[in-house]
């Protein structure tokens, strides 16, 4: 008989095993599911994982897949740092948001100047400091009055929903849109647009920042006292009290960093991909930011990885939806396999299997 | 080695289909379409899906059709639009206002698939818009709420503060005040066009303030559910005729019907015809319907509701015809004034006698 043993110390290899083998469990487990439903495993397979990359009409996928991928890591790399010390903030996508209306509404207050030098800088000291304010709420709350950040950081996001629906009919409503709900578009004002720094490779400044996010992050988790700082809380808070960790520094620094980091994408999804500020503008890049950082194993190179496999399923999803007539349902189960397969095998790092009986050497 | 054998014959099989495609595609004009909710949603898609099954069913073997569901407004829908250009489709249906800015843009990249946008003002010379004068039927169903009710005060469901919904409120109640100077309107917004639990909290709410007729601009069956259980409240079908409430408390309804359009469009596309062009229709084409007036109603109301609704049809009536004095005092139509679409696209204000403010 099989039984589970835990070990002595977690594997070094699983841990970076792990996410390879749970991408290979949800790869066989999407096949079945999609033959299934009726379609043939692996052209599914071929459609969602290689086509967008190297298939017909790649030129046009690759800058989606980065585009798609880089609010993903940059969200995913402020959360990891909370999430290695033990500190968690659910709510990213409402400091998302509130990134997102912030660096807009900057652009907006400018509007029409033209002003590149001055205004884009200035929306994205908004995004950031949007992003941050909206964290700073479960910072103090967590530090002064021992709320929990994870409930609090989550109903933040129902409030900032509210208030994005609110701006899009409301102060930041296009005056020339005929009353419709949303703002103007920032894509149509070229001090404030995201564009592509290199045309046709997606690769706008949310792509840059987020490749600059990672690089940070591994120097601050490998050289830096504070990324000491933070997987000693994570590993031992008792430890860390010892070490002279301040832990309500700690708590306030983690959450306010990724509360940032989740501003300044908002500001750039708004001023690129999306353009407009309107009701429909949140899309749970917050939500599945956290799944990557978990994929990502919370290492910033990981969550790199990660992030750029999550775009590539939701690309290749939509391709799949479409030629193959997939639902969107199948899709949205595929994904959630990936997490799903990703905890199960996770229990490969800290136990091994056992056979029962056999000799204990 | 099994599963090199494996990736082979999947990558034949791609490339079977990959070759297989355009041959098909010489033939057949592909026709695409976009959706905001899912096929189902018992609203605004199902009704577009709908029409387009009719469309599908009209052409038969003529056509290639295909669609994508459940397309959020934002980043996505470019993205999905592209999607469906790149792969052949000659003309694409993008089926929500929030659409409008993705399908412009995807319009600038493919200059030869055409494009219809749905409830928006932006063309270009391959985009084309349409919508549907709702408010023609809105008239109608003042007129009626107006009539049958008893206390006098009339509940309306508003989903999003946008000038078609508002064109809706205003023309409810002038034909309301019309035949009855008490009438009065509560509104509640609910900021969603299909949401069945605010949809039914509306509802109740609006019935326990004394509202016995409860106009809806949203799309579930949920305010009628609610009207049923209170008892003696009338309802109006939205988007669906919603026949299953009827006699009580459905007593008419508003039906989208894109069917006649859609084929037109397509077959324009056939015989390389299209052009663009701005179309807003009404019940006069049949893209607004008007579902059977109950028998609960007396006769004479009855007659007189569908009077108007052939009145409007023949272009004999303007549902916006003066005197109509705004809210605020200003006139805006003088006596026997007509309005003219563009203040018609652009309304952002109650007319004179609704209480309250438009959210903003």
């Amino acid at each position: 008989m099989l039984k589970l043993e835990k070990r002595p110390q977690p594997s070094k290899f699983w841990t970076y095993a792990a996410p390879l083998l749970a991408v290979v469990i949800t790869i066989v487990l999407g096949m079945g599911l999609f033959a299934f439903l009726g379609n043939d495993p692996i052209l599914s397979i071929k459609t969602i994982f290689w086509d967008p990359v190297f298939g017909e009409f790649a030129y046009m996928d690759r800058p989606e897949v980065i585009k798609k991928a880089a609010p993903l890591i940059l969200i995913a790399i402020g959360l990891s740092f909370g999430f290695r010390a033990g500190i968690w903030n659910i709510g990213a996508e409402g400091q998302y948001i509130i990134g997102a209306i912030c660096g807009a509404g900057v652009a907006l207050a400018f509007y029409p100047t033209e002003a590149r030098w001055l205004i884009f800088p200035l929306m994205i000291i908004a995004g950031l400091l949007g992003g941050l304010l909206w964290a700073l709420i479960p910072a103090i709350l967590r530090v002064y009055f021992k709320t929990n950040e994870i409930l609090v950081s989550l109903m933040l996001v129902y409030v900032a929903e509210v208030l994005i629906k609110a701006f899009s009919i409301g102060l930041l409503r296009n005056p020339d849109g005929f009353g419709m709900p949303g703002s103007r578009n920032l894509r149509q004002y070229a001090s404030a647009a995201n564009n592509e720094v290199i045309a046709g490779t997606g690769m706008h400044w949310g792509a840059i920042t987020a490749v600059f996010a990672v690089i940070v992050a591994y120097i601050l988790f490998t050289r830096h006292q504070f990324g000491f700082n933070v997987r000693l809380a994570g590993q031992s808070p008792r430890a860390a009290g010892f070490a002279g960790v301040n832990a309500n520094r700690l708590v306030m620094r983690c959450l306010l960093l990724s509360g940032a980091l989740a501003g300044v994408a908002g500001m750039f999804e708004v001023s690129g991909p999306a353009g407009q500020i309107m009701g429909s503008f949140p899309s749970f890049y917050g939500f599945t930011a956290i799944i990557v950082a978990f994929l990502g194993r919370l290492h910033p190179i990981g969550i790199l990885l990660a992030g750029l496999l999550m775009a590539l399923t939701y690309i290749g999803g939509e391709t799949a939806e479409l030629t193959l007539n997939l639902p969107s349902a199948a899709i949205l189960t595929f994904q959630g396999m990936l997490l799903f397969s990703l905890l199960a095998v996770d229990v490969l790092t800290n136990y091994r299997f056992k056979f029962a009986g056999a000799e204990v050497r | 080695m099994k599963r090199r054998t494996l990736l082979a014959s999947g990558a034949a099989a791609a490339m079977a289909a990959v070759t297989g495609l355009p041959a098909r595609a010489q033939e057949k004009t592909k026709v695409g379409f976009i959706y905001v909710g899912p096929i189902n949603d018992g609203g605004w898609t199902q009704h577009h899906h709908h029409s387009a099954m009719e469309m599908v069913e009209h052409f038969g073997d003529a056509i290639e059709f295909m669609y994508q569901e459940s397309v959020p407004e934002g980043p996505d829908a470019e993205r999905a639009i592209t999607q469906m250009a790149r792969s052949g489709a000659d003309i694409i249906f993008t089926t929500s206002f929030g659409f409008m800015d993705p399908t412009i843009n995807v319009a600038a990249n493919f200059p030869n698939t055409v494009f219809e946008h749905a409830t928006g003002y932006k063309q270009a010379d391959n985009v084309s818009v349409y919508s549907a004068r709702f408010y023609e039927g809105r008239a109608i169903q003042g007129t009626l709420a107006g009539r049958v009710t008893q206390t006098n005060k009339i509940g309306y469901i508003a989903s999003v503060p946008i000038p078609e919904v508002i064109r809706g409120i205003n023309a409810s109640y002038l034909h309301a005040k019309k035949v009855n100077p008490d009438v009065e309107f509560k509104i509640i917004w609910i900021f969603e066009w299909l949401n069945p639990a605010k949809e039914a909290d509306a509802a109740k709410a609006l019935i326990e303030q004394g509202c016995d007729v409860v106009l809806q601009h949203t799309d579930s069956t949920a305010p009628h559910q609610a009207a049923k259980e209170a008892g003696g409240v009338y309802t109006f079908g939205q988007a669906a005729d919603m026949a299953e409430y009827g006699p009580m408390p459905r007593i008419s309804s508003i039906i989208d019907n894109w069917a006649p359009y859609y084929i037109d469009r397509v077959q324009a596309v056939i015989d390389g015809t299209w052009t663009s062009t701005n179309t807003w229709d009404g019940i006069g084409t049949g893209m607004v319907g008007i579902g059977e007036v109950s028998d609960v109603v007396p006769a004479e109301y009855k007659a007189e509701a569908e009077a108007m609704r052939d009145a409007i049809a023949t272009g004999d009536y303007h549902p916006f015809t003066g005197p109509i004095t705004k809210q605020d005092g200003t006139v805006w139509l003088a006596e026997g004034e007509v309005a003219n679409d563009g203040d018609l696209a652009g309304m952002f204000f109650y007319v004179e006698g609704i209480e309250g403010d438009i959210p903003s």
